[in-house]
Formats: structure tokens, sequence, C-alpha cells
């Protein structure tokens, strides 16, 4: 601490004694220490460790530091908006619109017919389905599929032959097409790469396409192969320039795969930009009616595609009421979505009238030209169609009959109280509008038609809606029968609308019946994972934990049995998304029932002869299992390796590559332990690594990979060698994800135990930095970090100097992520390591880099640059002085900067290096830099002006106040209008550092000054950061030391008189800190003054100060308690509950304060006062109330108040009892143990012996 | 009880406090809560060493009888229940 500071503290010291002593008239120094303040905090520590070296008096030390109570911290903020909360402004998301279109092939799945439930004691009829029915179905699909797949082999074949002898023909243009078609192939396949999912191997859609290809009719539909496209239409050049003029059907609103734009009708905004291109296509001259559009409805006609089609459409387009919907029959809600946006786009963009124009632009200035000679409106057929919707002359056209029930754009008001209906509700909920009369229904139907309202309710229905109506499903689900309940559930989940929120409440509803329906669910366990499944690989967190839970229930409903019987068949599915979800589903069944039950079959899955596919699953599940319950499979960690074992030697290589990936699953899982369970499977992998390539090989390395770390240093050490002669071979690998995998291999070796640095340094780094320590590596995000971990790992190992030595010439790189990429390391390795094995020529190379790369970077949004520069500085500590001057010029000069950002981040740096600056001696320089920020405090970013009070802020901590430049007493007038700031990042750096000089260097300041800052201060209390609300309340604490408590006491008072409730509020608390800082003699003479004010919030105001008051000072109470028990008897008789209610809290606090120290008189006969209040009914007056009878119990002991209870306990009024047996079970629950010897004393009776002799016993 | 304070934090003390075994509540008869009140104070002599021994003076008792004797006593401190009578 300064020589200066302890100086001023000693005379402040003294001049506290002298206060003190001129009151000793009435000074008692048996109640009094000397001086109350010793023990607390007299100034705000630097960082955190400073309070670690004074801890002798940890008794006083109670009260660290002033403080407010929790409640007011919790309490204070949130004024009326809160930009936080996720109001109702932003949309509620569709589901379908995150999707990518793997996971959109959920809506590909049929949600299968019930099937038999073995366990009932029937024999299943000829029309339900049964396991061996399902199973056939399912082998009759692979047969189809197979089929398929040798068609459409054969067809290519014959294709290419046609191609080839067309090709030489007409070879120029023919050549041209095919590029088109090859670029457009390639790129789907990139594409499908970079989100493809190294874990799921074949769950590229560009597998999936081959994996499923589409039977005939749905899957066809929904994910249309280019292929398929070329065949069924002969194409025409026009279309061929058409693919690629239309854009938009990328960014239309249910977008279809990328294949679609084929088939996506032009959307609007295609029309409006006609391309110029050759030949005008079909498109541009049929506007397709909406049926068309959509890849979804079962019916797309395929007439659409003809030119003949005639817009019927148009008409109803204009108008599309959901009564017209319900007219024209079946419409998709894509089609309705498409519709109404449409119609929102045209709306938008219908040409301006004149009217509109005029009423635009001013009426002077502007004159209307006329058109070109040369203009020519564009006349094209689409267009006159679209302007002109008319259906007049259009042939297929009938005047389309009236509908008086017919509604225009209102929607329906629904009957019996039903929620507001979606137009896509209709399709599921249109027939609760036929206003049938329900007595004419059969039970069966009245049963649906209830379901569905039910359901409607749950969905769209406000909460206590959705609240009934939920428990009603639940109560009456057996009533009901799972199969009404979920034939009506099910395809509601299917709904290609369905939003977030929707899902959510339905899979809620499936949840609860879940639990009723218990064993009635078995005929639909497939149907409900079919739609339960896609939720465990969605993207959402919460819906995969909902989709796992709703999974484990049902197991647990339906028992393993069914669970398996309903699954199996989709274990050899042909389509790779069904096996994957199942693969999943089975592994949440596994951790439901335990993996024992499972593993038989799981066993008798992975062995099977017939498909691989069933084996890739079986193996997929253990994957699965070993991800979702981590450590908890190592009791069973043996024989899941065994049966997954033989998979490294499979024939299929998917199935050798899963079976990889599960070893690492199962060695993540299980580390560090296990590594005997591996035993078998450590060769066939080893041999693995030398005979295979590619995909496998690293699915391969990565179990390896996580196998090492298990292993004992010794075994550890000869494998790495092994290893790593593959890896670093690898190294070269263009491969992406080869990379990723090498570089998480080299990283797991190099960080076991017995691998020793040499071995590394010169076996693996050469080639290591060679391969990966170049450009490209820093362009991808993945590869970057996974990079810079590897890198430090391997420092940790090998140490710095070697590390940074290798990369710091790269600091100069010209490429500028590669820069940060090598500063990102640097400062990681310098971080763990420091800088200790740096030697003075690479220390010169690194700040000369950093400074360069500090200097030439463009874009810095995670601060690397800023990190990494005050990591090297602080670790080199003293080593930094012969560069401080060019640093300082370098901070200077950026801190004059145009960008923001780069003044912020200069700022910035000089708060992170000023602790160096100032064990280098370099005070005159830090000075300087005073000097220079005073400067910017005009700074207008709010950002860059919290960087600079942060950065002044440092400088001050470490060069005191007396040698700080600017002098602070010019300073501090600077900061008080800033202090009116109310960006967040100002308000807590500028408090933090007024806080700083009102604690150390309050003299240097005329007091007027502070009592202006004082009122700044009262609106700061309000703020909604926690951090700034507590450092205002410090900083008031020493800004009442300083300049004592008269005047802002007075201030304060007047404060109480605001009407608003939060200013009121933040006023009691400084008051209460002001009492507490300057002793609360000071302050309770005028407090208690105010209290004769006849107003309201001021009395209340009072009450509330005291209570805050009572519970800072805490045992010195004991001293004022006698003060203020008039007024508190006062307060405890008013009419007013707030009065009453604080009075309460105050008595709480003050009891608890001053438990044991003999105050006990005036206690019981503040209880008296309080005691009337417990039959109040309102909840903050009787918790206030009750707190304050629990205070008496600590302070009086539970004996006084037990005997006061004892009156009511058996009351002939039951609302007596009843609040009496309440203070009497919290007295019981709070000291059961003293009650016993203050227990009434009871007779016994005829029968019953109640007395308890013991107690009598005297020797 | 009102709806409104059903979820407060009054209800919720409540339901804390009907968790402990010696708690009581408006229908509690004369009886039971006299048993609460035996077990109680049998519970706090066992816990209570000092007691134990001073107890086991004055009855000129070993420690350990006098222990055995209160654990006992817990089963039906006060005999056994009076009949309830239906109301």
């Amino acid at each position: 601490m300064d020589d200066e500071i302890q100086k001023t503290q000693e005379e402040r010291k003294k001049m506290e004694q002298q206060l003190a002593s001129m009151n000793t008239v009435t000074f008692d120094t048996e109640f009094y220490s000397s001086n109350k303040f010793e023990g607390y905090e007299k100034s705000i520590p630097v960082n955190d460790d400073d309070d670690t070296f004074d801890t002798e008096n940890e008794v006083a030390r109670k009260m660290a530091s002033f403080t407010a109570p929790k409640q007011f911290f919790k309490e204070v903020p949130r004024g009326a908006g809160e930009e936080d909360e996720p109001s109702g402004f932003n949309k509620p998301s569709k589901i379908i619109d995150r999707e990518d279109d793997y996971r959109r092939r959920r809506l590909n799945r049929v949600i299968s017919p019930e099937r038999n439930d073995p366990f009932l004691d029937k024999t299943p009829g000829p029309e339900v389905r049964t396991y061996a029915d399902v199973m056939r179905e399912e082998a009759l699909k692979r047969q189809k599929e197979e089929l398929m797949k040798e068609i459409a082999k054969k067809k290519k074949e014959e294709q290419e032959k046609a191609a080839d002898k067309k090709e030489e023909v007409e070879k120029p243009a023919q050549k041209r097409r095919n590029r088109w078609d090859q670029s457009q192939d390639e790129g789907g396949a990139k594409k499908a790469k970079a989100g493809s999912d190294w874990d799921q191997p074949d769950s590229t859609p560009g597998i999936g396409r081959w994996d499923a290809t589409p039977t005939p009719g749905r899957v066809g539909d929904a994910t249309p192969s280019v292929k398929k496209n070329r065949w069924d239409e002969t194409p025409t050049p026009g279309r061929v320039a058409d693919s690629d003029a239309t854009p938009a059907g990328g960014a239309t609103p249910g977008a279809t795969p990328a294949g679609m734009s084929w088939d996506a009708t032009p959307k609007l905004a295609g029309l409006a930009t006609p391309t110029p291109k050759r030949q005008r296509s079909r498109w541009d001259e049929t506007p397709a009616t909406m049926g068309s559009t959509t890849p979804m409805s079962g019916a797309t006609p395929a007439a659409a595609y003809t030119p003949g089609v005639t817009p019927v459409g148009g008409v109803e387009l204009a108008t599309p009421t959901p009564g017209a919907i319900n007219l024209r029959g079946p419409v998709t809600p894509e089609q309705y979505n498409l519709m109404r946006w449409e119609k929102d786009i045209e709306e938008r963009n219908r040409p301006l009238t004149d009217e509109e124009l005029d009423t635009m632009f001013p009426q002077e200035g502007y004159k209307i030209l006329d058109p070109p000679a040369s203009y020519v409106p564009i006349r094209t057929p689409a267009r006159k169609l679209l302007a002109t919707p008319t259906p007049i002359g259009t042939p297929l056209y009938s005047i389309p009959e009236e509908n008086r029930g017919q509604q225009f754009d209102v929607p329906k008001e629904m009957p019996g109280g039903l929620p507001f209906m979606k137009p896509e509700d209709y399709q599921y909920f249109g027939s609760l509008l036929n206003e049938e009369d329900e007595e004419e229904l059969s039970p069966d139907e009245q049963k649906e038609r209830k379901i569905m309202k039910l359901l409607l309710k749950v969905k769209n229905g406000t909460p206590p809606q959705r609240k009934t109506a939920l428990r009603q499903l639940t109560d009456k689900a057996r009533e009901f029968g799972a199969g009404p309940l979920f034939n009506r559930i099910l395809p509601l989940l299917m709904q290609p609308t369905l939003e977030d929120q929707e899902r959510h409440l339905l899979v809620k509803v499936i949840d609860r019946v879940l639990y009723k329906l218990d064993e009635l669910v078995r005929p639909y366990v497939h149907k409900i994972l079919v739609v339960i499944e896609p939720l465990l690989i969605d993207e959402d967190y919460y819906a995969r934990v909902e989709g796992r839970e709703i999974i484990s229930n049902l197991s647990k409903a339906a028992g393993l049995a069914t669970m398996i019987a309903a699954m199996r068949p989709d274990i050899d599915n042909i389509d790779e998304y069904v096996r994957n979800t199942t693969a999943r589903a089975f592994s949440v069944v596994a951790s439901a029932l335990g993996i024992p039950a499972l593993l038989p079959f799981l066993k008798a899955v992975c062995q099977s002869k017939k498909s691989w596919q069933a084996r890739h699953t079986g193996i997929k599940i253990v994957q699965q299992i070993a991800i979702l319950i981590g450590c908890a499979v190592l009791p069973h960690l043996r024989s899941l390796v065994e049966i997954i074992e033989h998979g490294l030697n499979d024939e299929n290589q998917k199935v050798r590559t899963i079976t990889a990936l599960s070893l690492a699953a199962l060695a993540e899982a299980a580390a560090p332990y296990g590594i005997e369970s591996f035993d078998s499977v450590l060769k066939p992998l080893w041999k693995g690594i030398r005979s295979h390539r590619g995909k496998v090989l690293a699915a391969f390395l990565k179990a390896i990979g996580f196998i090492i770390p298990l292993m004992d240093a010794v075994y550890a050490s000869y494998y790495t060698k092994e290893v790593m002669v593959v890896l670093i071979r690898e190294f070269q690998s263009p491969d992406e994800e080869m990379k990723k995998i090498v570089l998480k291999v080299v990283k797991q070796c190099v960080s076991t135990e017995g691998v020793e640095p040499d071995y590394i340094r010169q076996d693996i780094l050469p080639e290591f930095f060679r391969n990966f320590w170049v450009r490209r590596m820093a362009l991808d995000r993945r590869n970057y970090k996974q990079l810079v971990e590897t890198t430090v790992e391997i420092a940790n190992k090998v140490g710095v100097a070697d590390i940074v030595g290798r990369i710091v010439e790269d600091l100069k790189d010209e490429s500028e992520p590669y820069r940060r990429m090598v500063m990102e390391t640097i400062e990681k390795v310098v971080a763990n390591l420091g800088a200790s094995d740096i030697d003075s020529r690479l220390e010169e190379l690194l700040i000369d880099g950093i400074l360069y790369a500090f200097q030439e970077q463009t874009s810095d949004d995670a601060n690397v640059m800023l990190n990494g520069f005050g990591a090297v500085v602080n670790a080199l500590g003293q080593r930094v002085k012969p560069y401080l001057p060019q640093i300082c010029g370098t901070i200077k000069w950026r801190l004059n900067n145009k960008s923001a950002k780069v003044r912020q981040q200069a700022a910035d740096l000089i708060s992170r290096i000023a602790v160096v600056m100032k064990q280098c001696g370099e005070e005159q320089l830090m000075g300087h830099l005073g000097v220079v920020l005073y400067e910017y405090l005009g700074e207008e970013y709010p950002e860059v002006l919290g960087s600079i009070l942060g950065a002044l802020k440092a400088i001050v901590n470490v060069i005191g106040m007396t040698k700080m430049t600017p002098p602070i007493k010019d300073l501090l007038p600077r900061l008080t209008p800033i202090l009116k700031n109310r960006h967040e990042k100002v308000q807590e750096n500028c408090i933090d550092l007024v806080g700083r000089i009102a604690d150390r260097g309050a003299e240097f300041v005329p007091a007027r000054e502070w009592m202006r800052i004082c009122f700044e201060l009262l609106e700061m209390l309000k703020a909604h950061k926690k951090g700034i609300r507590r450092a205002t309340v410090n900083t008031f604490g020493y800004i009442a030391k300083a300049i004592g408590p008269q005047d802002v006491l007075a201030t304060l008072l007047n404060n109480l008189k605001v009407q608003e409730r939060q200013n009121r509020v933040c006023t009691t608390v400084a008051i209460a800190i002001v009492a507490e800082t300057c002793s609360p003699f000071t302050v309770l003479p005028a407090l208690m003054n105010e209290y004769r004010v006849p107003e309201l919030n001021v009395q209340n105001g009072v009450l509330k100060s005291l209570s805050f008051l009572f519970e800072y000072i805490g045992e010195m109470g004991k001293d004022y308690i006698y003060a203020v028990t008039p007024l508190l008897e006062d307060a405890l008789m008013d009419r007013d509950l707030v009065h009453r209610q604080t009075a309460a809290s105050a008595v709480k606090h003050m009891a608890l304060g001053v438990a044991g120290l003999g105050c006990e008189d005036a206690l019981v006969h503040l209880l008296n006062y309080v005691w009337p209040n417990i039959f109040e009914t309102s909840p903050h007056v009787i918790n206030a109330v009750m707190e304050a009878i629990e205070g008496m119990r600590v302070a009086l002991g539970a004996a006084v108040v037990l005997n006061y209870c004892l009156q009511g306990l058996f009351h002939p009024a039951r609302k007596v009892r009843e609040v009496y047996w309440k203070i009497y079970n919290s007295l019981y629950i709070g000291a059961q143990d003293a009650l016993v010897a203050s227990y009434p004393i009871l007779e016994d009776d005829e029968n019953n012996v109640y007395s308890r002799p013991e107690l009598n016993m005297f020797i | 009880m009102q709806a409104s304070d059903r979820f407060n934090i009054n209800s919720q003390l409540e339901h804390l406090q009907a968790k402990y075994v010696g708690t009581g509540h408006a229908d509690l008869t004369r009886f039971e809560w006299a048993v609460n009140i035996q077990r109680d104070s049998y519970a706090s002599y066992v816990g209570h060493y000092p007691m134990l021994a001073y107890f086991a003076i004055a009855e000129n008792e070993s420690i350990g009888r006098e222990r055995y004797n209160f654990m006992q006593k817990m089963l039906l401190p006060c005999g056994l229940p009076p009949e309830r009578e239906d109301d």
C-alpha cells in the first residue's frame, strides 16, 4: 500500500477519534469499542489477491464491505422494458424451417397401422398386423428396393450408351450440358459432405440417395433425385437456363431440396426479373396453380408441368380465406403458407399509385416526367396474366357456386369456446366446425370429437385452457382408449408446419397419456416411435431430451419384448435415416431397461448374417449407448466390446467403420478405466491401421486415439510409437476429416504419461509443423481449434521455447487468420507455462512479431490479439521494459485511430499491461498515458469510453492517488457527468474508478463535488447489473465517510418524499449504508425525526431504513433498541398494513442482532405488539410477522414463544387453531429440543399417562 | 384457503412443516400431542448423556438400563389411544 494512502488514512482515523471525543459526554467505552470501524474494509482491493494477505482479524471481518441486503439486490432491477426478456416479438419458429434435408426425411415415414399385442390372450384376427406380417413386408420392400436399384443401374447404363452415341453426333452442345449436370452433382455432393457428421459416416444425403432409392410414389416425391427428373422430362435448353435463373426456389418458405428447383414453380420473384436468356421458358408462360408447387401433397399433379395448364388457382389466390379452403377441399398447409406468402409479397410489391406518390413526396421541387419515347412496357404473357387475374376468357373457368357461409378473411368464431384455429389446423380439426348436434353422433364419434376439442385446446389454447385440457386428457386416457387418442395426436405431430412450442405441448400430452395407458400402448409403439424418433436427432437440446424421456417411458410401459418387436423390422430398413434413428431409440431403451436386458438381442443383431445393415445398426446401437450413458457402461464394457469386436473384420466397409467408431465411443465413455476390456480388439485395430485407407483408417485411428489414454505408461508409449508411423504418414492427407482425427489422436497420444519429450521433439514435431502449421488450417474453424489444442498439448510436453520458436516467425505471416491462430497458440502456451524458457533472442522476435500482428489486424472480434499481447507481456514481466516505449507509442497511435474498435482495443491493452508497466518502473510513462486517456474522455462510443475508463482505473490502481496525472482534483469533476451515462460498461468502469478515488483519495476533491456525485449515485442504485449496484453501495459508504453524514443524510431524507418507489428503495438503502459507515448515532435522530412527517411514503421509508440499518449493524443494535422502541410501537399499531409489515421486519433484524445481549425486556415488549398481527392474511405481512416471531425465538428462547402459543393451540375456533399450530410448528422445527423442558404439565386421566415424572426427579 | 395463496411461500412452509413427525395441525387431539411430547422428551433424555447420567443416579440404575427403559417407553408412551368418538 502506498505511503501517502497510509498517511491519509491515519489522518482520517485521527479525525474520527476526535469526532468521537467530541461526543464523549455520552460515549461509553464499555459499549463502544474505541474504533468501531476496525475490521471494516478500508479500501477496495486492486484485485482479488489483495484480500488474502490480511486475515488476522477474521472475526471482525464479518462485515467486510458495505453491502445491501440480498433482497434489495434481487428486487431493484427491472424497470419496464426489459430488452433481454424474450418478449412476444420474436416469431414462433417452425421446426421445419431450421431442419436440413436429412432431418426432413422424417416426413417420409408413414405412421404404420397398429400391430398385434402378443401379450393379449387371443389369437389375432386376420386384419391385425402381427410381427410376422411386418417382417414380411420389410423383406418385400428390400427386394423391391434391390430390384429398383438394378433397374436404375440398367437404365443408367443404357442412357450412358445413348449419351455416348449422341455425344459423337453433336459434341459441342452436349458437352456443355454435361458440364452443367456434373457441376450440379458435384455441388450437391460437396454440400452434403460439409454437412455430414463423421460420426454417422453414412448419413450423408449423397449416400442416402443410394440407400434409399425412392420407392415409386412417396419417397420419390419428396427426395427427387436429379436423375429421376431428367428421365421424366426431356430436357430442353430453356429449362437448363431456367434452372439457374430461379434461385428464388431456395429461399421460399417450405424450401425444397436443391433438386427441387426443377419442379418448383417459378416464384413471383423469378417473374419480376425476367431472364433475358435465349429462349423464354415455359415457366414464364404458365403461372402454375398452387397445387403444383408443393412437393408434399401426395396429389402433385404431373399435369402441372405441362404447358396446357390454366391459372385456375389464380382467382382463389387473392382470397385465401379459410372458407375458401374448405371449399376447395384438401389444401395442404404448405400450400396455404405459400399462398399467404405470395399474397403478402404481392401486396408489398404492387405498383404505387399516383396518389400514394403524391403523399410521399413534397409538392414542390418534383416534376412528373413523361416516359421516354423509347420505353416499351414489358408485355409477357405471364405478366399479363398476373396483372389481370380475371378469369374471363380462360378456358376451364366455371362460375363458382355461391357460398353463404363463406368467411372473408375473418377467422370464424369457434363454437363452444374453442381456441383460435390456424389455417393449417383445418385439415385436422375442421370437423369441429360442423355444427352438428352432438346428441345425434355415435358414442365413438362423440369420443373422437371430445379428443379433438381437447387437443385443439392444448395446441392453441390459453394457458389455463391448456392446463385443464391436458388434465382431462390424462384423467380420461383409459376411457378414451389408446387407439382414438394416438390416431389423433400422432398425425398432428407429423404436421409439417408444426412449431416448437406446439410440438413440445403435444409431446407432453403423449408423455402424460403414456403413464395412464401403460400396457394398452403396445399396439401403438411403432406408431409413436415413428413420430418421436426424429426428436432424438433434433438440433434443439431440449427436444432431444424430451424425445429420450418419451421413449424411455414408452419402453417402461410397453416392456422390452414389445419394444424389440416394434423396432426389429426397422433395424435393417432400407432407409439409412430410419436405421439411424432406430439405433438411437434403441440406446434409450437400453438406458431405460438396463443394458443386460438388451445384450442377447444386441448380440444376435450384430452377428446377423442376413444383411450388413442389421450388423451396422446393431453396432451403432452400442455406440449410441456409450454416448448416452457415459461411464455407466463400465460394468458391461467387456460384453459390449465382445459383441462388436468381430465387426472390425467385417466384409462391409461401413460396418468396419462404425465398429471402430463404436469402440472409440466406448473407450471415451470408459476413460480412464477399462483397458482390459479392449485387449481383444487391440490386435485387429493395429492390423487395421496398416491395411486400411481413407475413412476406415480414420475411424480406426480414432478408436486407437481413445484407447491409448487408458493404457499404462509403458504400453501407451509403445503403442504411441507404433501408431505414430501411420499418423505421420497421414499428416499429409488432404481429407479434412482425416486431419481432424489425426490431430485429435496426436493430442491424445502426446498427453499420455509414457511419451517422452525427446521422442516428440525428434519424431513428431518436424512433420507436424511442416504439414499442419500452414495457412489453410486457419480457415476452417474446427481445424483451427483442433490444431491450437493439439499444439498446446504438445507444448505442455516439450516446453515453451520449442513451440514458440517454431511459430514465432509466422506472427508476421501475410494471412491474418493464420497470424491469429499463431497468436492464440502462443497465448495459451505462455499462459500455461510462463516465459522463463524464452531466451533474449526469442523474446525480441516475439515482441516484434506481436507488435506487428497487433498492428496489422483488421478485425478481432474474439480479442485473440489483445489477449495474446496481454498474456505475453504479463509473462515476460520486467523483461518487457526495453520495449515499453515502443508499445506505448503503438497504443497512443491506435488510441487516435478512426475506428472505434481499434481505440477500444488500445485502451483495453493499457489495462492489461498496467501492472507490468509499474513493475518496470515506468511511472512517468504511465502518467503520460493517463493524461492521454484523460483527453479522450469525450469519447462518444460507449464501448470505447468504458474501456478508456477501465484503463484509467488500472493506471490509478497501480500508481496511486498522489502520483496520478492528471491530478485527482481534475479527473473526478470530469467523471461526474459520465456517471449519467446509462451504458452498462461505462457505468461499471466509471463507478469503480469513482469508488476507488472516494476510498483512497477523497481528500483531493472538494466536498461539494462529492455531494454532486452522491446524487448521481442514487440513480445508479437502480442499475441492472448487480456488480454496479454493489460498487455503488460501496462508493456511498466511502463518500459518506469522507465528507461526514450530515449533508448526505439531508439530501437522502428529502429524497424519501419522491413518488417513485424504486428511487425510495434505493434511498433507504443509502441511508442505512451511511448509518453503518458513520455509526448509527449520527443518523438515527434525524431519521426518527423524519417519521413525524405525516406522509405514508416517508414513514415507510424511515421504517425500511431502520430495517436495513438494524440488519447491517447487527450487534451494534443493542445500543439503539431502546431508542427506537417507541417508534416501532407506534408503527406496529398503525392502521396501515405496510407500516406493520416493515416494522415487523425491523423487529426481526433487531432481535436477531441483539440475541444474547440482554435486551430481552425491550424485545418482549415489542413481541406483545407483534403478536396481534398473526392473524393477518396478506402474504407479505404475515411473512414478516412470522419471521419476527422466529427472530424472537432466537433472541428470547423457545420457551417464551411457546407460552404465547399455548393459549391458542386448542382454541375452539378452527381458524385460530390453524394459525397457532403453524407458529408452533415453526417453533418446534427450530428448537425441538429446547421445548422439552417447557411443555405444559398434563394431568393423567384414567386410561392414559401424560405426566413426565422424570423431570421431577431430584437428587 | 384462497386460490391465490395456494402457491405462495406460506403454503410451502406448511407443507415443509408437515414433513416432520412431531409437528401438529388444527385437528390434533390432546392424546396425539401428548404422545409427541413424551417421545420428544425421551429422545431428548437419551440424546443428552448428562441427563441420562442424572436419571441413572436418581433411580439407582445403570445408564444403559435407563437408556433401554426410555427407548421402550417411547413405544406407547401414554398407553393405548382413547376410543375415537365418531363425529
